[in-house]
């Protein structure tokens, strides 16, 4: 084994309060939805949801470094799982978000009802 | 350690290349094809919400439950729970992993039990939810163009200033009568699994003898779906023809006929993983169990599923944000 291993049971139980803290977050957030984020927009989205896919982010980098030991891995290991992962999936929702976007453009503007 | 790398164990399970062994270096190459087919599905659900970006249903009216507070407005609360039952499973997994290296068998067993319960919790909690997403809540109207038609009346005391009307609510009764088509009534492939309480004449009636109750449409203006007025609702109400009741693959009282099915695909796949991986910690805990990794002297297969397991877990995450938070 590359790594040796002592107990972990310290920092376990550290990730574990992170991401508890996050969705108690995430939820209260989500319940009480403040004005002041939830209708403000940054980059026609509103604050509220850049800030759930921030600390959604944040918590799938504690689940896969901590709990699945990415960080305990080699370097090579490691990129290999998360750059095609983090290019892939990047690439996905941009090319399929942008494409939606335009159609729901086409279907507003149309001269026909579409929905009714 | 250097540039040569030895094979000599590599299909025995042995260092494999990037410092790991075959099997973990594999299961992770399985995690990362897994993780792009979940990218997938969400990412069609994105594709759907923003081309219905006007229509869509909003999360928090339709997940309203919790066990035992009947007729509270929950909004989330369930999920919340669900999401820690999950967390909580991956902690008692990741000791269990951390136990296995120090090779104590009994330890390692417990914590591999415990798992096990929350996998199951978990399963239970969905199935629960799924049965509430079927069976509905309020009811609805289906218009001839596909869109739902949802019944409020004005209320203070709620945070947009109106509550939602039950169909049972306001239906009238009519002497009519409606029966199931069944295949031997008529052509073999036509059948009905059930009909609505209501017919749509019933709901037409029972609208007209009620002014106060009101429409409300799926379109979305300030974050709020719109409410119309009486008369654009009895104008409205006229387009109705079907009575929709909770939620099928063909039509749900939510609203967008997609969301229902994006809902029963994506939880659905996820609480397969969720439940294959609850098979598999069942089988290494047997395995535990009958000392299989101590004589072995390695508990890397615990560490192995217990990746599988985190990936349950991490897929429930993104789950949670983009299907119920966003």
């Amino acid at each position: 084994m590359a790594h040796a291993h002592e107990s972990n049971m310290k920092r376990i139980w550290t990730v574990f309060g992170i991401l508890s803290i996050i969705t108690t977050v995430e939820v209260y957030l989500g319940i009480t939805k403040p004005d002041f984020l939830f209708k403000e927009t940054l980059l026609s989205m509103s604050f509220l949801n850049w800030i759930f896919i921030i600390l959604t982010v944040i918590k799938a980098y504690y689940i896969m470094w901590a709990f699945m030991h990415l960080e305990g891995e080699k370097k090579s290991l490691r990129w290999s799982i998360v750059a095609p992962l983090v290019f892939l999936i990047l690439y996905l929702c941009f090319i399929v978000l942008v494409e939606a976007d335009y159609i729901f453009e086409v279907f507003n503007n149309s001269y026909y009802t579409w929905i009714f | 350690m250097s540039a040569t790398v030895n094979n000599e164990h590599a299909l025995d399970g042995g260092p494999g290349p990037m410092g790991a062994t075959y099997g973990k270096m594999m299961m992770w190459f399985f995690i990362v094809s897994d993780a792009l087919t979940f990218s997938g599905f969400i990412a069609a659900y994105g594709f759907s919400r923003f081309k219905f970006i006007e229509t869509w249903p909003i999360a928090d009216e339709v997940f309203t439950h919790f066990p035992f507070l009947h007729g509270v407005n929950a909004p989330m609360y369930y999920v919340a729970l669900m999401t820690f039952i999950l967390i909580f499973s991956s902690v008692t997994m990741v000791i269990a992993v951390d136990a296995g290296h120090k090779l104590q068998k009994s330890k390692v067993a417990v914590y591999m039990l415990l798992t096990i319960v929350g996998g199951f919790m978990f399963l239970g909690s969905q199935a629960w939810e799924w049965k509430n997403f079927i069976k509905g809540e309020y009811g609805a109207v289906e218009t001839a163009g596909g869109s739902i038609l949802q019944f409020v009346k004005v209320d203070k005391t709620q945070k947009n200033g109106y509550a939602r009307v039950k169909l049972e609510e306001f239906a009238a009764t009519l002497p009519e009568v409606r029966e199931q088509l069944t295949r031997d009534k008529g052509v073999w492939f036509m059948e009905e699994s059930s009909i609505p309480t209501y017919s749509i004449e019933e709901v037409k009636a029972g609208f007209a003898a009620h002014p106060e109750v009101l429409v409300r449409t799926e379109f979305i203006k300030d974050k709020e779906k719109t409410v119309l007025s009486r008369e654009e609702s009895v104008k409205k109400l006229n387009d109705g023809v079907l009575v929709v009741e909770g939620a099928s693959l063909i039509r749900n009282e939510y609203g967008h006929k997609l969301f229902a099915d994006f809902f029963f695909f994506i939880t659905g796949f996820h609480g397969f993983h969720v439940f294959s991986g609850v098979m598999l910690n069942i089988l290494v805990f047997f395995n535990v169990l009958l000392g299989t990794y101590e004589r072995r002297k390695s508990y890397e297969m615990i560490e192995k599923v217990g990746l599988y397991w985190h990936f349950v877990d991490l897929v429930w995450v993104f789950v949670f944000t983009f299907f119920y938070l966003v």
